[in-house]
């Protein structure tokens, strides 16, 4: 497959340079020249695709490593600066989140289609083994690229992440306290993540290359999984693999644009919007969804040790699988046994992924332990055996008798499904410690949708109610009074901005004398927080301190419940902090249903977690007063301030589904047309 | 092979170079946000609002150093004797030439603000130093006058102005 190269080039420059350093020659055997089998199918397109995704997360990481800072005091503002004040940070930002989903779906497609068609078989061990590093160094990168914004699932992650070196006999305690360079988690451990998390993406990349190396000397596999014996049976790279592949990349962005531009968050959870805190650990705290199939098998184990060993197996477990599985036939296409079989893997994979995300109780944790025998039994059990008593079905003499035979829609369409499945699997139990809280009821929102917009008179009114009332306890330390003049906000001009805030007095200084000074504000600062630090504001309210409001509509969830949360994907559903916001404030009762011990100084809330709320009801009917003729009622002032709140939650929303929008277009005729291209391309190879 | 007419070649070939036109496209407008977000940011630009600064602590023959949108901003309170030469001289021969009067606002002739960056390469002349009874840049050894005007070195330009109003008779806003 590979070997001295045809490349004869005529231009006397690259005669000159190719004579000193065969670099033209290289690209054009790996990349022009370089056959390929003809009968790939879409799958073999995810190789390409994990290309260009590892290409979009170095490109945004590095552009957001110029505007990021790795301090514990200053890490999760200045994430939130860059989705705020950069230009287009928001887009770098929601790229590179969803951009490591992406990258992971693609990674499990990629290992799924080997796994089916048999392509970590001889003589391609080298390079399924390569492979199973990268995945590796995948989850490294993940896991710490998750620590950075420092919100609570990214410190709680990375103590529980952590801790898992904790399990190893006699050294474990020195290794964590390695990791985390101090007593616990904190800023060195974060400074060591950032620097880490940098690296390793290229260290993925120079994988990568030993891993396409071993692919180009070894061959490509096939759906058939016989190796090409005549040129017919295959197609020179360019153009044939390369329109294909960038059709496929192409379909790809279409389905990652959907994310990126209307449902950016939600793939997240919206814990990690709330700045880390190390004396409270959120009530249900799960990994990232690619990890949760591991995590299952983590907690299935009621060992520690153990449990840290069942995990990493379960990884590790794969880099043996050319020699668990000695079958001769290579795709399962011809394996009627192992194919049903691994289907059931899928399901397990899937299955463990949802147990993952659920509380560790009752009948989880039991399915989680039979899930995880399942999984073992596939590589250890199942593939063995079934490589000595299955008798496959004959397989094609040549690609080329392949391609005349018939495909395996079905296998492809079932394929699909599942891959659809598993993608929204994960928000399945994102539970904010209902507490059996009923769910809030959806609200119709003037920015849900892809033309979502907010209701500039709405802000405006939900401006006031934040004023009037929120702020006399509520910071919003996110929000600037610069802010209130931006494009796809409450639209207020810069002089009502300005004499809002001058109506403020702000600490400045020191001034020539040394001193400290109070002036009024200035349309650049921040709203004013009403107590000068944390202790004040435990103090003040009954030992509850209340949270800044910034993110609270994107901080707040809950349980949207299987299958609904599915549809969510595709109704773009971005309304849970809206719709809590606003229910809560409506959900406050006088008196306490029967049986229920309502603590000293709590207050009664049908939706908050737990019911009882130190925050007493805020909002009374004419409390405000609107001069637009807007009912003054407390469902009103609930409504427009939740609104207020996520707009000063997400204040790009409105450029985000515009330009979404037009991407959108733009890629789907692009991926028409390189569909186009691509049939007049290969109509020439059938 | 398929036998295919000429027709169908150049429907192919429109194809193709629609394919590649739309890719360049894309392409362009992928390159647009990332070059964006190398501009100064939202905060950043906010933060570069107009300054006021009050002029009356500063006395005859002193000078103080401001920083507007982090550029060090000199206000020095010239003598009679540092007018003087600033007006006498023969704008001509200057190698940037510019009367004093464009210098400074009218009726506030002892009053120069000027941005103190060398416009050499950047650095930071002293006040108060070199032949000119103005400004001397250790950098590279231009000299500038008292009304900020470039007379020798490598310097180009003269120290630039910049924006600014008197508020009142002892107070400026620059910016």
């Amino acid at each position: 497959m590979s070997g001295p190269s045809t490349f004869q080039p005529q231009n006397p420059v690259l005669k000159w340079i190719e004579r000193r350093l065969p670099i033209f020659g290289l690209v054009h055997s790996s990349f022009v020249a370089y056959p390929t089998p003809r009968n790939l199918n879409y799958w073999w397109t995810f190789g390409g695709i994990l290309s260009f995704m590892l290409g979009v997360q170095i490109v945004t990481g590095v552009i957001l490593a110029m505007h990021y800072t790795p301090h514990a005091d200053l890490a999760f503002n200045s994430v939130e600066a860059i989705v705020r004040d950069v230009d287009y940070g928001w887009l770098l930002r929601y790229l590179h989140s969803n951009g490591a989903s992406m990258f992971f779906i693609a990674v499990y497609i990629h290992m799924l289609r080997g796994l089916y068609y048999g392509s970590y078989k001889e003589p391609r061990e080298v390079l399924w083994i390569l492979g199973v590093i990268i995945y590796l160094l995948m989850m490294a990168t993940g896991f710490m690229g998750y620590v950075l914004p420092w919100g609570q699932m990214s410190f709680w992650g990375a103590t529980v992440i952590t801790n898992l070196f904790s399990a190893i006999p006699y050294f474990g305690e020195s290794i964590v306290t390695l990791l985390w360079g101090g007593y616990s988690v904190g800023n060195p451990t974060l400074n060591r993540f950032f620097s880490l998390h940098y690296l390793l993406p290229f260290v993925i990349a120079g994988v990568v290359v030993l891993h396409v190396w071993a692919l180009h000397v070894a061959g490509q596999n096939n759906p058939a999984g016989v190796e090409p014996k005549t040129a017919k049976d295959t197609v020179p790279f360019t153009p044939y693999a390369t329109i294909k592949d960038g059709f496929g990349i192409a379909c790809f962005i279409l389905f990652y644009c959907w994310f990126i531009f209307y449902i950016p968050n939600y793939l997240g959870d919206p814990d990690n919007y709330i700045p880390a805190n190390p004396g409270v650990t959120p009530a249900h705290i799960v990994p990232e969804w690619y990890y949760l199939p591991f995590y299952a098998i983590l907690r299935s184990i009621p060992n520690k040790l153990l449990g840290v060993v069942a995990m990493f197996s379960a990884i590790l477990v794969l880099a043996f699988l050319p020699w668990l599985d000695s079958a001769k036939t290579r795709s399962m296409r011809y394996r009627p046994l192992a194919k049903q079989f691994f289907w059931i893997f899928v399901g397990v994979c899937l299955g463990l992924g949802y147990l993952g995300a659920q509380p560790p109780e009752g009948i989880y944790v039991i399915a989680g332990r039979i899930l995880t025998a399942c999984y073992f039994a596939y590589f250890l059990i199942v593939l063995p055996v079934l490589s000595r008593i299955e008798k496959p079905r004959p397989v094609p003499n040549s690609i080329a008798d392949d391609v005349l035979g018939k495909k395996g829609v079905v296998a492809s369409l079932a394929a699909i499904f599942a891959v659809a499945a598993l993608l929204v699997w994960d928000s399945g139990s994102r539970a904010q410690a209902a507490g059996h809280s009923p769910t809030p009821p959806s609200l119709s929102w003037s920015f849900a949708g892809p033309f979502g917009k907010f209701d500039q008179a709405q802000l405006q009114r939900g401006y006031k109610v934040y004023k009037e009332v929120c702020s006399a306890c509520h910071s919003m330390n996110l929000v600037h009074y610069r802010n209130l003049t931006d494009p796809g906000g409450p639209g207020f001009s810069v002089a009502q901005a300005a004499a809002l805030a001058a109506e403020i007095q702000v600490k400045d200084g020191p001034n020539d004398a040394g001193d400290m000074f109070e002036r009024p504000g200035r349309i650049a600062d921040r709203f004013p927080s009403p107590f000068p630090n944390e202790n004040a504001a435990r103090t003040a309210n009954g030992g509850a301190a209340p949270p800044d409001l910034s993110l609270m509509a994107k901080a707040r969830g809950y349980e949207r419940g299987f299958p609904q949360f599915i549809f969510d994907a595709f109704t773009q559903f971005q309304e849970k902090g809206p719709n809590y916001i606003h229910a809560l404030l409506t959900g406050f009762e006088d008196t306490p249903p029967q049986g229920f011990a309502l603590p000293e100084g709590s207050f009664y809330n049908r939706y908050f977690p737990g019911h009882a709320i130190k925050m007493p009801n805020p909002l009374s009917d004419d409390q405000i007063t609107y001069d637009d003729g807007t009912p003054q009622k407390v469902d009103q002032y609930a409504t427009d301030v939740a609104a207020f709140l996520m707009w000063a939650a997400e204040p790009k929303l409105e450029e985000r589904k515009r330009i979404g929008f037009q991407v959108m277009i733009f890629m789907v005729v692009f991926a028409g047309l390189l569909y186009f291209t691509k049939r007049a391309v290969w109509a020439d190879a059938h | 092979m398929t036998t295919s007419s000429s027709a169908g070649h150049s429907r192919r070939d429109f194809l193709f170079v629609a394919t590649g036109a739309v890719a360049a496209v894309g392409a362009a407008a992928v390159a647009w946000p990332l070059v964006a977000q190398l501009n100064p940011d939202a905060s950043t630009v906010a933060a570069g609002a107009p300054i006021e600064v009050d002029l009356s602590p500063i006395a005859d023959g002193q000078d103080i150093k401001v920083f507007w949108r982090g550029k060090p901003i000199y206000i020095m309170h010239r003598t009679a004797k540092q007018i003087k030469e600033a007006q006498a001289v023969n704008v001509s021969s200057l190698p940037d030439p510019e009367p004093d009067s464009a210098r400074v606002k009218e009726g506030h002739d002892q009053w120069l603000v000027v941005i103190g960056i060398c416009t050499h390469l950047g650095c930071i002349p002293i006040a108060h130093e070199g032949n000119y009874d103005g400004f001397f840049c250790p950098c590279h050894g231009s000299q500038y006058d008292s009304s900020g005007r470039i007379r020798q070195g490598p310097a180009p330009l003269n120290l630039p102005i910049p924006p600014y109003a008197f508020v009142s008779d002892s107070r400026i806003k620059i910016g």
